[in-house]
């Protein structure tokens, strides 16, 4: 019997036909990525590195190590030496006339002042009179300042003396150094950065909530009524959204100040008196208010794409079978909103979470979240710091963006 | 959202507080916006509304603020208003100013995020694009990533991307940086950070809109003769074009509404009109904020409007198209 098995099929010029399909397709691949290339590249120098950056800054501070040369050898010579001898008193004096010929013992003493507090003023007065110092160093530093001999200060000082180190996580999650030279946790007054986290997830989750309340009923309106009269109605939701951040929140600072819109109604109406003005700005009630009308698109707009998608039908059929309409609601309605809650929800907490506008502009004194924590040390020159906290912000935002992105799909996010 | 036949008296009465509730959502979102407009023809610098505009009496009424942005920062406000109290203005009047600052960057970031945006679009709805969702979540992620660690980052970064003001570089790149040679503090730094935070929505409308591109059509085109060039410019521009525009809007309203960005890296060259609403609201609070809010709001409603526009061309394009 002969052979019928064919033979491979080939292109025209003689190659397998497999072959030449897979490299046709490795070429369309190639063509593809190199079509995303250039944008690839301007978000990875202009964002990726840029955070890049400010993540090592959050494990790195030279501002001591750079200025205490023989104090450092001093520490990699006797690892594990907490008592310090008169060498390291010394190298310490040595140091520390160095810097007040290079006007540096501020840079030294902020390093140290983020684990020990009160340090900048002892690192300054003691290099003014380091050069006349005169051995044995020990006594002429602690006649200086008892502190000196404090174990807790050495512990912070070898620490700092490698540029690299995880204490800015240390501060920015509240804890302290023991007068051993451990970390403790801070008093409950004293946890500020985790109070304002918490705080800030507290008010981020208020706010998803109020805008989950507000959007439900007018996401449903727009997806039940005609195509013609929702279009004109969902007007309504995009101008917010196209409208500048700041011209809301100054016409929000307009209507709610004490002198503001809703108390002169209110006054003349009666219902207060002169006196009785009510403060809505400028605390935290402002930033909750004006967080939601900014954040409530965010939430229509995904709640009512899913809700467009619900067949009337399904609550008529339930109807028919005799539930009650809260029945219908609860049973068959809801349960098929729940994609674009959960999509809208998560949005709104993502954007909430990381606000800074509004918090800085409405906030006052208790209305202020963790990116104005994060500003307020930028501006104070705390860099490290700073990084640290944001650093800790980015990771919690990256865990919702995964989970947003493994739940809705980042492709299904839509504008408008 | 008739009522049916069969609701009882209690789903009627719960129907009408249902509108009622849905009015009332509507108003909380539109009335700060409106409430603006009438405010910024305040005569007397108050934030709130005076007897005589509650009485529409002419007198309560007047433009002394929106005078005041021609007029702030002026050498001469007072002088005749003729050709060279104009011209001063144009150069000297703060608010003026930023509005050029704002308009030339935010045009410069549009071009930039749009360009780079759309090609890369084009990249990624290509079927054989590979780690598409990686590549993607990536290139949102400007949105998604709290603006101050961008800012943060950013002008940790800009302080230290620095050329020498002695190289060939800064011949070349030197009108564009600061006097230093810096990214920081010069209108090429702000530009890109700008568009940086606008090419997330250039590529989420841009691949929404080729989500309904029909993939065979390039390759009619290329059977029909045509260069990819060709196809491009031809075929795929004309179709996509409504997506590519709205997303140079969205970009466009992102850098001309960003203000914290310009807060960290930017100088005092740059003010741009959100930095000086900023320092207005910060500092002292006058109806003059209110003034530019209106004008702002007016540009928001043109904006929207076109964009609403282009959506139902887009729609009308894509239902051509066979799927």
């Amino acid at each position: 019997m002969a052979d019928i098995s064919p033979a491979p099929l080939t292109t025209s010029d003689g190659r397998p036909l497999k072959a030449a399909l897979a490299s046709a397709q490795a070429r369309a691949k190639w063509r593809a990525f190199l079509l995303v290339v250039p944008l690839l590249l301007f978000i990875v120098l202009t964002f990726l590195v840029p955070i890049g950056y400010m993540l090592q800054r959050s494990f790195q501070h030279d501002g001591f190590s750079a200025n205490v040369p023989a104090l450092a050898a001093w520490f990699d010579a006797n690892p594990g030496v907490t008592e310090p001898d008169e060498a390291a008193y010394k190298a310490l004096v040595t140091d520390l006339a160095q810097m007040q010929v290079d006007k540096t013992p501020g840079q030294a003493g902020t390093r140290i002042n983020y684990t020990v507090p009160g340090t900048i003023s002892l690192f300054k007065g003691a290099a003014r009179k380091a050069a006349e110092m005169q051995p044995p160093y020990k006594d002429a530093l602690l006649a200086d300042s008892a502190q000196w001999g404090e174990p807790k200060l050495w512990a912070a000082m070898r620490e700092a003396a490698s540029p690299y180190t995880t204490d800015f996580y240390r501060v920015a999650t509240d804890r302290k150094r023991a007068a051993d030279g451990g970390w403790e946790r801070g008093s409950d007054q004293e946890r500020i950065y985790i109070f304002l986290f918490v705080k800030t997830f507290l008010l981020s989750g208020a706010v998803t909530v109020i805008c989950l309340l507000l959007a439900f009923p007018i996401a449903h309106l727009l997806a039940t009524l005609p195509m013609s009269k929702s279009s004109l109605l969902m007007i309504l939701v995009l101008l917010p959204f196209w409208t500048s951040l700041l011209v809301r929140t100054s016409s929000w600072i307009a209507i709610l100040q004490e002198q503001g819109v809703i108390n002169d109604l209110l006054v003349w109406m009666h219902v207060l008196g002169e006196d009785g003005r009510v403060r809505m700005v400028y605390n935290q009630t402002g930033t909750v208010i004006v967080m939601t009308h900014i954040l409530l698109p965010f939430m229509v707009l995904p709640l009512y794409s899913v809700m467009r998608t619900i067949p009337p039908s399904y609550a008529r059929a339930a109807r028919s079978l005799g539930a009650t309409s809260w029945t219908t609601f609860r049973r068959v309605y809801l349960p098929q909103t729940l994609p674009g809650i959960a999509a809208g929800s998560l949005l709104v907490f993502i954007l909430a979470v990381g606000y800074y506008i509004t918090p800085a502009l409405v906030g006052g004194a208790d209305g202020q979240l963790i990116s104005n924590m994060i500003q307020f040390h930028m501006a104070k020159s705390n860099w490290s710091l700073a990084a640290a906290l944001a650093a800790m912000l980015l990771v919690a935002v990256m865990v919702l963006y995964w989970l947003y992105d493994r739940l809705i799909g980042i492709d299904r996010l839509k504008l408008g | 959202m008739a009522l049916p036949t069969y609701a009882s008296p209690l789903e009627k009465v719960w129907h009408y507080t249902y509108i009622v509730i849905c009015v009332a959502i509507f108003f909380f979102l539109i009335a700060p916006i409106v409430v603006v407009i009438p405010l910024s023809f305040n005569a007397e610098p108050y934030f709130s509304f005076t007897e005589k505009m509650l009485s529409f009496d002419p007198t309560g009424y007047s433009l002394r603020w929106y005078d005041t942005l021609l007029t702030l920062g002026h050498a001469a406000p007072d002088g005749p208003r003729d050709g060279a109290w104009w011209e001063r203005a144009w150069e000297t009047s703060t608010w003026i100013k930023a509005a050029k600052n704002s308009l030339w960057i935010g045009l410069w970031a549009t071009v930039l995020a749009t360009v780079l945006g759309t090609i890369a679009a084009l990249g990624l709805s290509r079927p054989e694009m590979p780690y598409r969702r990686l590549i993607m979540a990536m290139l949102i992620s400007p949105m998604i990533v709290p603006i101050i660690i961008i800012a943060v980052g950013m002008s940790f970064f800009y302080a230290k991307a620095c050329v020498s003001p002695d190289s060939a570089w800064f011949t070349l790149f030197g009108w564009a940086l600061s006097s230093k040679g810096c990214l920081a503090n010069s209108h090429l730094g702000v530009i890109i950070a700008h568009a940086t935070l606008g090419i997330p929505f250039v590529i989420i409308t841009v691949t929404a809109t080729l989500s309904g591109f029909d993939q065979s059509l390039i390759r009619a085109s290329a059977s029909l003769g045509a260069n990819p060039r060709t196809t491009f410019f031809k075929v795929i521009m004309p179709l996509i074009l409504p997506g590519v525009i709205s997303g140079a809007l969205f970009a466009f309203v992102t850098s001309f509404d960003e203000v914290v960005a310009v807060l960290f890296i930017a100088g005092p060259e740059q003010q741009t009109i959100p930095r000086q609403m900023w320092n207005g609201i910060r500092e002292a609070i006058s109806p003059a904020i209110l003034s530019v809010a209106t004008i702002l709001v007016i540009v928001s409603i043109l904006l929207l409007t076109t964009v609403e526009l282009l959506r139902r061309r887009s729609e009308r394009l894509r239902g051509v198209t066979p799927r």
